[in-house]
């Protein structure tokens, strides 16, 4: 039997040094005992080889797992790490197969510490101290925790970093650790009558807590769960949760009891008047008033899931009006038509075929945004005939208002609702047809379908025929 | 009117501001206190400092700057025709308190909502003014929510952003039309609107930077927002298909579901029945499998149709598709595993890479996902096959929770 003993609780150095020199003598892992007390086994000391046998290589997830399971309070921890380390020699990749019962029990341990030290850093509570030196002021911080595990060093410097200009001590039964503004250094451990034993700040944290809790939700095992009753003793809060959960019940059945309540008719009578949803259907005189109204639009569904209408953008009375199908998501966000990818392309195109974007009417055949969710992203989908029938109410009030001569279709969407039935586009794109109301009309590609056509040649084809239909337009506008 | 001392306050505007169900203090941008003036940090992921006797943790100081408010919410306790305590903090109360708070470390941050007094923009100016001053006068490095005022302007909006790390809306009832009837003076479309505007603040900020130019300010990183379930008749189906639509059109880092929970002198305008907490429970987790799961809004249930209260909503859906069921944990893809019950997304990894080096019996994968129980009927193992049990009519009795939480 070999004895192999650590200079602390936490001798990481210390258990590795040991566990190599034994490892390459081939000790087996039953044939060690592992301790840190000085009286016992004063025979047997480890290391007595240190430094022979053949060097080896462990991974190195290995010594971060071996550094985090020693801050574990459980005594077989130095032997469960060591029997690993002996395993590893077989089998190389062992920590990779999370099923095998040492490596989930190291994991589970490694758990528990990564647990301690978070708990560490949600559950200590400071106390300020009074200067001890009223001519150099400064705030002193001084906090007693009891951790489930050895992870007072280990959770130290989160406290660095967070409270980096005071002053801090935090004290546990195993060490303590302190905080200067400037370094971090540990002491040995103490004993709760060192720590401050109140805090000011203590009475308005107990109301807080206390005000917080919604006793009809009373939940106390979710509760226990997440803060274990181990931490109880020094929380200030604690005290309170008997008294909370005594009388939950009978604070919410007084409350349900005592409802409901009148409301008042002054109240009532302003909640009237504010009711929305109603649009002056028919007496529109002006671009404002069918703005507001497409933004209250319930003539068909599409207006629920959109962030807005976005209604056409440009002078009162333009020459052209350039109708395209639907707000994309960048329009359904910023409430303006054609400022996304397929806007872009058609600016483009504008300014390349002569036909100044801010003389131009541009609109949309339909004003809410069709769209589907996939994800975080919203997937356009067409409109389908009802809607655009439905939306067509407000494209016929802005061709009525605006009054165009020419009016420029853009994508099959655009062209059932200007013609009030379906056109072959590349059929007819380029002729010019009559309206009833008198209106001059040409068809062309959709912006978006270019953004679409994966074939080069074809795309730039599309795009040009465009331009030259956006500048045949501009032109008959006159 | 008699003055408040300042405990009084804090009672009364922390037990007005807790029926919001956020607490989350994650996901902000890492920043630590060194080299600073003040105090104060944030590690991406959040800690929650205490926990409450009803189970919802904390880890912010959630309140609200007043509970004085103009509008009449029904479903609202500090609604203006609510005979509740009322209140109001100074801006400098509420930056002391967090701070005070903050540096004996019983807080991530602040939590700041508020009643609507005066305007939209008077009320968000004040709240601007307590972020503001606990970043510009304190250096506070913190956590900070602000609950934005959808009817203030896009102006104060965005300077809300530049100094917390997230902000949020409430929607809070899943269709508009109810808003319109409970919330008469609420504005559904405007509230989408700031939220709209809100998501382009923060992609704007998102954007590389070019070279030589200088980084924009801060912006939040995210925004939430928060439905109440069970004060209109808006089924499970809807409340999904309406996060679904949330999550794609701004880009929210959560929705919040809450209870309908009793208030203090509640409105006639209510439902006299009250939602199981256990309602919210499979919201969460039908949220979740959407988010994570890669399981589409229809799914998991149609609109107009309610969640299964007795099966967790991954559970229910395999009872659906026994044909697909069960799966061998040794060969299933991924995609396939992540759709059984019972295994997690930690857990399928594990299985994954634990199935690398052998062949995984029912104890193995009871090592790596802490327990068998739900997935035991729908997984084939190595030593291990359900059998006939797959489709047994008994099944969905078999897997029923033992007992079910209630609101009272």
């Amino acid at each position: 039997m070999r004895v192999a003993r650590l200079e602390s609780e936490i001798d990481f150095d210390g258990w590795r040094t040991a566990a190599r020199a034994l490892r390459a003598e081939g000790v087996r892992p039953e044939a060690v005992v592992w301790t840190v007390e000085r009286e016992l086994f004063d025979q047997g000391l480890f290391p007595p080889h240190e430094g022979e046998g053949k060097a080896f290589g462990v991974p190195a997830a290995f010594v971060e797992l071996a550094r985090t399971v020693i801050l574990h309070r459980s005594p077989e921890r130095f032997a469960l790490l060591y029997r690993i380390l002996h395993r590893l020699e077989r089998q190389p990749r062992l920590l990779d197969n999370p099923a095998d019962t040492d490596v989930a029990k190291a994991r589970d341990m490694a758990k528990g510490v990564g647990r301690a030290i978070h708990k560490m850093h949600a559950f200590v509570r400071f106390r300020r101290v009074e200067d001890v030196a009223p001519e150099t002021p400064r705030e002193q911080y001084v906090a007693w925790f009891e951790p489930a595990h050895r992870v007072t060093e280990a959770a130290a410097p989160f406290f660095a970093r967070r409270f980096a200009n005071m002053n801090w001590s935090i004290l546990t039964p195993d060490a303590c650790v302190h905080w200067d503004r400037a370094m971090l250094t540990m002491s040995a451990g103490a004993d709760p009558a060192d720590a401050p034993s109140q805090d000011a700040q203590e009475e308005m944290w107990r109301t807080y807590y206390a005000s917080i809790f919604n006793p009809a939700r009373l939940n106390p095992a979710m509760m226990k769960q997440e803060m274990p009753r181990r931490y109880w003793r020094n929380l200030p809060e604690a005290a309170l949760i008997p008294d909370l959960i005594e009388k939950a019940q009978s604070r919410t059945e007084t409350m349900v009891a005592a409802q409901p309540a009148k409301p008042s008719e002054r109240v009532l009578k302003a909640a009237l008047k504010h009711a929305r949803g109603s649009y002056g259907e028919g007496n529109l005189t002006n671009l404002e008033e069918v703005a507001a109204g497409i933004q209250v639009c319930r003539r068909c569904d599409l207006w629920r899931d959109a962030t807005q209408g976005v209604p056409g953008l440009g002078p009162a009375r333009a020459a052209l009006m350039i109708v395209g199908e639907q707000p994309g998501d960048q329009e359904d966000l910023q409430g303006v038509p054609f400022v996304g990818p397929a806007g872009q392309l058609l600016d483009r195109a504008m300014a390349q075929a002569g036909a100044p974007r801010d003389r131009v009417f541009v609109t949309n055949a339909v004003k809410h945004f069709k769209h589907e969710p996939r994800g975080k992203r919203r997937l356009h989908k067409t409109p389908d005939r009802g809607e655009v029938q439905a939306c067509r109410w407000w494209l016929d009030a802005e061709r009525r208002l605006v009054r165009p001569k020419v009016i420029l279709a853009l994508g099959a969407t655009a062209v059932q609702a200007v013609f009030g039935k379906a056109l072959p586009i590349g059929k007819t794109r380029g002729q010019r047809q009559a309206l009833d109301g008198g209106e001059l009309a040409l068809v062309s590609w959709h912006p978006s379908f270019m953004l679409r056509i994966p074939d080069r040649d074809a795309k730039d084809r599309a795009y040009a025929e465009l331009v030259t239909d956006l500048k045949q337009a501009w032109k008959l506008a006159g | 009117m008699a003055v408040l001392d300042l405990k009084r306050k804090l009672a009364i505007l922390s037990d007005a501001a807790k029926y919001d169900a956020s607490c989350a203090s994650s996901g902000a941008e890492k920043r630590n206190s060194l080299g600073g003036k003040g105090v104060g940090s944030t590690e991406g992921m959040g800690i929650c400092h205490a926990y409450a006797p009803d189970g919802r943790c904390i880890s912010l100081l959630k309140i609200l700057l007043t509970n004085f408010c103009i509008y009449d919410c029904a479903y609202c306790v500090n609604r203006v025709s609510s005979n509740v305590a009322r209140a109001r903090f100074s801006v400098k109360e509420v930056v002391d308190l967090t701070l005070n708070f903050y540096k004996r470390n019983y807080i991530e941050g602040l939590f700041l909502s508020s009643g609507v007094i005066r305007t939209g923009d008077y009320t968000m100016d004040e709240m601007v003014r307590v972020a503001r001053s606990l970043r510009l006068d304190h250096d506070f490095r913190g956590y900070i929510h602000l609950k934005l005022i959808p009817e203030a302007s896009p102006e104060l909006a965005a300077e809300a952003g530049l100094y917390a790390d997230r902000v949020s809306i409430n929607v809070e009832l899943p269709r508009d039309e109810s808003l319109a009837v409970l919330a008469p003076e609420k504005d559904a479309a405007g509230i989408k609107k700031a939220m709209g505007r809100m998501r382009l603040h923060i992609e704007d900020r998102n954007e590389p930077v070019k070279a030589g130019r200088a980084r924009p300010r801060r912006f939040a990183s995210g925004q939430s927002t928060q439905l109440i379930v069970g004060a209109d008749g808006a089924r499970d189906g809807d409340i999904l298909a309406r996060s679904a639509a949330l999550y794609g059109s701004y880009q929210l880092k959560r929705v919040y579901y809450s209870a309908f929970s009793p208030i203090p002198d509640g409105s006639a305008r209510l439902p006299l029945s009250r939602p199981p907490l256990v309602r919210e429970h499979r919201l969460y987790q039908a949220d979740w499998l959407m988010r994570f799961y890669g399981f589409g809004q229809g799914e998991i249930v149609a609109p107009g149709e309610d969640l299964d209260l007795a099966v967790d909503p991954k559970t229910a859906w395999a009872l659906r598709h026994r044909g697909d069921f069960p799966v061998d944990v040794n060969t299933a893809d991924r995609e396939t595993l992540l759709r059984t019950p019972g295994l997690g997304a930690r857990g399928v990894d594990r299985i994954l890479q634990a199935r690398a080096q052998t062949r995984l019996t029912l104890d193995d994968v009871k090592r790596v996902c802490g327990s068998v129980k739900r997935a035991k009927p729908f997984i084939v193992t190595a030593d291990w096959t359900p059998g006939a049990a797959t489709d047994a009519e008994g099944l969905r009795a078999a897997l029923v929770a033992p007992q079910q939480l209630s609101l009272f």
